[in-house]
């Protein structure tokens, strides 16, 4: 017998348990979205106590409306980045779908149920060339998007000026299927001195099943999966490019989504260049601790997000800010989330060795 | 469980020191030894007109570590692309149970019961450490639309999986990028252990490891190989490679410069033979020849 094969391995050295509470702490911190809720927490405080109207149910009526369509869209975005794509198309998608349906029923005579359902299949067809464009050819899904963006603005803006000569469609009040699709995209219950749009159900319902999905299902294994190490997720075996595909689909839907509830909201739309749009999503979405590098984040953070962009927005603006202040507001958010992502993801890398 | 690739049943827990390596029977082994799981004929690479492997000839048995050794540019990593199926040989046959196969991509290759262990250790780092276990397979309950990760028994399996391979005391649910590099090719060779592989490969990591890593490493090796796999180990230690090795494989320029058994030479040897560059078939032949004089 060869010294050198009686190979001791002693007992492994003793290890330092951490604390309890440390180890707690660890874990809170390793929350994507926990710093959104100081946030949206420390928001909350800093503009109520200026303005008590943000705090009454009116206050939070507000906010919850302009949280909702963009939370839902950061949602969506947060899984995405999660798989380390990126997706711009999707406030345009919202836009062109939605116009699409409008003019499916003013200029064909379709019923609004039709229409939703067409411009619901034009929709995932926008998603799945995005998705199969940067599957296929391995191009940055920020490029592809950006033409996707690009494409449907124009053609949105073109059409519209056409076929209805002016960049607002509406008189869908009335149409076949209107009160049906009005009471489940449109409707708003009113709780005291505030209108709660029904839009703030659909966007509970897109938190919750997406979190779900995330957290607890095979699909929510391979989002994180083809973003945090695409190489050896292949090597494994995960669908990589059906997931990131499906991701794709998912936010063109939540365009579509998006689309619906403000034209079942206004019986209208309104076609305007906006690329600052197509940003905030993003932002609520990192704001909310989404990585961009991929691997990382949640759709609860990006929801949060999403509050936060609302508060600050109705704040400033009941606090009688300047509400072009704003922006840079948003802006400094942005910084600061960044910032806060970095330290946490530093923390998570540098775990206790044990 | 839904997933079609189940593992196979536990393994009875044995640590791997408790068991000295040559207490297997050595002397007593049938004369005509056993057919290898994996063998490879005449394998040639070519990358453009440069070949990166030249008529390279192996045998992995089970219950064999074979080491490769190899300076860089040796053909080492190329011999790794090969048995995973990240590359295919211009020339030369591969042979699974003496079937020829052809392993088009890493899938085919884990099919066949190849598992690989990258030299990059590629894992997830922010997922955490049984998402990174069953990668692929996760183990599920419920019906679809319900069908939902089987959290508790995935962390369990992982925690049970780890410590077969000598990393105890394991948060299932900690971040992947606290384990050290030892830690993170334990949990590959794991895998590989829990999914019913037959051969396992593994390519050294780059990456700087203490002793105690390496010691790791060594570890779930011999667990591998005492579960009957077939190991290919690929290092840049003669040192190492010497603990674990049955055989020794050196490639130079991506020929074999010697095929070595542990009767052929000792550490020493193996060690200038691996620093031996040019010399090393010349270096062979002439060990050969005295081992076989005496």
């Amino acid at each position: 017998m060869t010294p050198d094969r009686s190979l001791a391995f002693g007992p492994p050295a003793p290890v330092a348990p951490r604390s309890r509470g440390r180890r707690a702490f660890d874990r809170l911190l390793a929350r994507p979205g926990v710093s959104a809720l100081v946030g949206v927490a420390l928001l909350t405080v800093f503009f109520g106590v200026q303005s008590p109207d943000l705090i009454s149910s009116a206050g939070l009526a507000a906010v919850l409306e302009v949280a909702a369509p963009l939370g839902i869209g950061g949602v969506a975005v947060a899984l995405l980045l999660v798989a380390g794509q990126f997706d711009l198309s999707i406030g345009v998608v919202a836009v062109s779908s939605s116009l699409l349906t409008a003019l499916l029923v003013t200029e064909l005579g379709l019923g609004l149920w039709p229409a939703l359902l067409l411009s619901l299949v034009a929709a995932l067809l926008v998603g799945a060339v995005n998705g199969l464009l940067v599957v296929s050819t391995g191009l940055p899904s920020f490029l592809v998007t950006l033409a996707t963006f690009l494409i449907l603005s124009g053609a949105a803006q073109a059409v519209a000026a056409a076929v209805a000569d002016a960049p607002r469609v509406g008189g869908l009040r009335g149409e076949p299927g209107w009160d049906s699709a009005h009471a489940l995209f449109g409707s708003t219950a009113q709780l005291g001195d505030g209108r709660f749009p029904v839009s703030v159900l659909w966007w509970i319902a897109a938190t919750g099943v997406t979190t779900w999905l995330l957290w607890r299902t095979r699909f929510g294994n391979a989002v994180f999966a083809s973003g945090g190490a695409p190489r050896p997720a292949r090597e494994l075996g995960v669908p990589v490019g059906r997931t990131t595909v499906l991701l794709f689909l998912g936010t063109a839907a939540a365009g579509w989504l998006i689309g619906t509830l403000g034209l079942a909201r206004l019986g209208a739309v309104q076609v305007t260049p906006a690329l600052g749009t197509e940003i905030e999503f993003i932002v609520v979405a990192v704001i909310g601790g989404c990585l961009l590098t991929g691997g990382y984040g949640s759709t609860v953070g990006a929801s949060l997000g999403a509050l936060l962009y609302a508060v600050s927005r109705e704040g400033i603006t009941l606090s009688g800010y300047d509400p072009r202040w704003f922006e840079a507001f948003l802006g400094a958010l942005l910084l600061v989330a960044l910032l806060v992502n970095g330290v946490v993801r530093r923390r998570l890398r540098a775990v206790p060795r044990s | 469980m839904s997933t079609a690739w189940q593992g196979p049943p536990e393994p009875v827990d044995q640590p791997a020191d408790d068991q000295p390596a040559d207490d297997r029977p050595t002397d007593d082994r049938p004369t005509d030894v056993p057919a290898p799981v994996l063998e490879l004929r005449g394998v040639t690479v070519r990358f453009g007109s440069v070949p990166a492997l030249f008529r390279v000839s192996l045998a992995l048995r089970r219950g064999e570590v074979t080491c490769v050794l190899g300076e860089n540019g040796s053909g080492k990593s190329t011999l790794v692309a090969v048995l995973s199926g990240m590359e295919q040989p211009a020339e030369g046959e591969l042979l699974v149970d003496g079937r020829p196969v052809r392993l088009r991509s890493p899938r085919q290759a884990r099919a066949q019961g190849i598992a690989t262990v990258w030299q990059d250790l590629a894992i997830a780092p922010l997922m955490s450490v049984w998402r990174n276990f069953f990668l692929g397979a996760e183990p599920t309950r419920g019906l679809w639309p319900f069908r939902r990760l089987d959290v508790g028994r995935a962390e369990e399996i992982t925690t049970r999986a780890m410590a077969r391979v000598g990393v105890t005391g394991l948060d299932a649910d900690q971040a992947a990028s606290a384990l050290q590099a030892g830690e993170r090719q334990s949990l590959a060779i794991a895998r590989a252990l829990h999914f019913g592989a037959r051969v396992l490969v593994i390519d050294e990591p780059t990456a700087p490891m203490t002793v105690a890593q390496r010691a790791l490493v060594l570890q779930s090796v011999l667990a591998a190989r005492d579960s009957g796999l077939a190991v290919l180990f690929v290092t840049h230690s003669p040192q190492y490679a010497h603990l674990v090795g049955d055989r020794f494989l050196l490639l130079g320029g991506g020929r074999v410069a010697g095929d070595l058994t542990r009767e052929d030479v000792d550490v020493h040897d193996l060690t200038r033979l691996v620093a031996g560059g040019d010399e090393l078939s010349r270096l062979t032949d002439s060990l050969r020849e005295r081992h076989q004089r005496r």
